[in-house]
């Protein structure tokens, strides 16, 4: 469909951002306000809380990320084979097939690197040697 | 009717429904799972307790609007915000019956694609800026879960793409006059079903906001309609996923002839919305690592075959 109406869309984006800064708004002013003796401390399930939330986070987490930003835009390619595939024909189609095997060889090296297990298993997790009180 | 009217018309009657559904699911939710598990549910307020969403708009609203004062507060109050932009926005491109589409972009499947992925910075900024160790972990779950079942939804969608020769929604819905893309992309529409689940942070895969772990998740430090908001986006979220897997694998508002095209539609993606909530009746929750390598490990390899099978088909038909 040749000349695309974007005006639909700006009315639609600028009706949202009226509901939502409403909503902020209208809670912001009808709610009740208090303060208490402890009122402004984080929540940790009625215990006292003990230093920041700035805590250092599993390496896991950064590892994963890491798998996304390379198989993200690997895959991203895949999605101009899809598009073009009748343009392509079979040429297109052994070339993607190369550039797949070549993702799947990068996916089997992950998962034999242990990479995709949380707990490695290459490194056993230490042992609970914490001393365990006398009944 | 004039045609700037009805344009005009359709785009604020597809936001003024959407507002309405996330409001009506709440009740919708707790009366179905009630049923579903063997008691009542809300049925005090107003006729079948329908009266209950508007009690709780109001309890929401009058409830107090807390900014933790450890908190880091522009990035506090923007998060709630995002979810809500980010689900409403990126349901501009879903076509709710021929012409009727807020925006017929003809790289729909992207911009969808997109938005879903932009929703990420709600929960992972809550988290962080909530300042809290529970929201802490609920964000970067949520981070680990949406990188890990982003790689392949994009991939299970590319089957369709073939199919159709197209990105734009509308030419996908057309495409389907012969068969639902269902039955030719099975396996796609199974996967996309379960990536859909995990980036909308839906039980069973709510591990960001796992109760019995996490207190609340991300949203732990939230109160008032900032928590509101993610309820809403939440739902919202909900329903456009279902909304794309109607497009994309159900046929979007094909349908019998004497039915409204928009009716059909809606009819489609309610049965979806409720399937949701069945699975979520039905399906315990996955321990963190093990939804994770079930992704990278299982899911992702299966979206690359059937990509690959697919696409091999089609050129073999085409010879």
């Amino acid at each position: 469909m040749e000349g695309t109406q974007y005006w639909p869309f700006l009315v639609y984006v600028g009706a949202v951002l009226v509901v939502i800064v409403g909503q902020l708004l209208l809670s912001h002013l009808l709610g009740e306000r208090h303060r208490d003796r402890v009122t402004g401390e984080p929540y940790e399930s009625g215990i006292a809380p003990t230093g920041s939330a700035r805590l250092r986070f599993s390496i896991k987490f950064f590892l994963i990320a890491i798998l996304f930003v390379i198989f993200d835009l690997e895959l991203v390619f895949i999605f101009a084979w899809a598009i073009a595939i009748h343009e392509l024909g079979w040429t297109g189609f052994w070339g993607a097939m190369v550039f797949t095997a070549i993702l799947a060889v990068g996916l089997i090296y992950e998962w034999r690197m242990g990479s995709l297990d949380w707990i490695s298993r290459r490194s056993p997790a230490p042992r609970e040697t914490a001393v365990r009180p006398a009944p | 009717m004039n045609p700037t009217l009805q344009t005009l018309a359709v785009t604020l009657g597809i936001l003024f429904t959407l507002l309405h559904v996330a409001a009506v699911l709440i009740w919708v939710e707790r009366r179905l799972l009630a049923l579903l598990q063997d008691r009542l549910g809300p049925n005090r307020a107003g006729p079948l307790g329908l009266f209950i969403i508007v009690a709780d708009v109001i309890k929401i609203f009058t409830k107090e609007d807390w900014i933790p004062p450890f908190a880091d507060r522009p990035l506090y109050v923007i998060a709630p915000a995002i979810i809500l932009l980010t689900a409403l926005v990126g349901f501009t491109i879903v076509p709710v019956g021929p012409g009727m589409v807020v925006l017929d972009l003809n790289i729909g499947i992207l911009f969808f694609l997109a938005f879903s992925s932009l929703g990420i910075y709600s929960t992972v900024l809550a988290g962080w800026a909530s300042n809290s160790k529970y929201a802490l972990i609920g964000g970067l779950r949520m981070a680990a879960q949406m990188f890990s079942y982003e790689v392949f939804m994009g991939l299970s969608l590319m089957g369709v793409v073939i199919l159709a020769g197209s990105l734009n929604l509308s030419e996908i819905v057309e495409a389907q006059r012969g068969m639902w893309f269902v039955l030719p992309q099975f396996l796609g529409f199974v996967i996309f079903l379960l990536a859909g689940l995990a980036e909308t942070h839906r039980l069973p895969f709510d591990l960001p906001e796992a109760e019995s772990e996490l207190v609340a998740g991300f949203h732990t430090e939230y109160s008032s309609m900032k928590f509101g908001i993610f309820f809403v986006g939440e739902y919202i979220g909900l329903t456009l996923i279902a909304a794309m897997i109607v497009t994309l694998f159900f046929g979007g508002w094909l349908g019998p002839a004497w039915i409204p095209a928009p009716l059909v539609f809606c009819f489609k993606t309610f049965a979806f919305i409720l399937f949701f909530i069945l699975m979520r009746a039905a399906i315990p929750r996955p321990r963190f690592d093990q939804m994770l390598s079930w992704g990278w490990k299982y899911l992702l390899p299966l979206a690359l075959i059937n990509l690959i099978a697919t696409g091999a088909l089609v050129l073999i038909r085409a010879d």
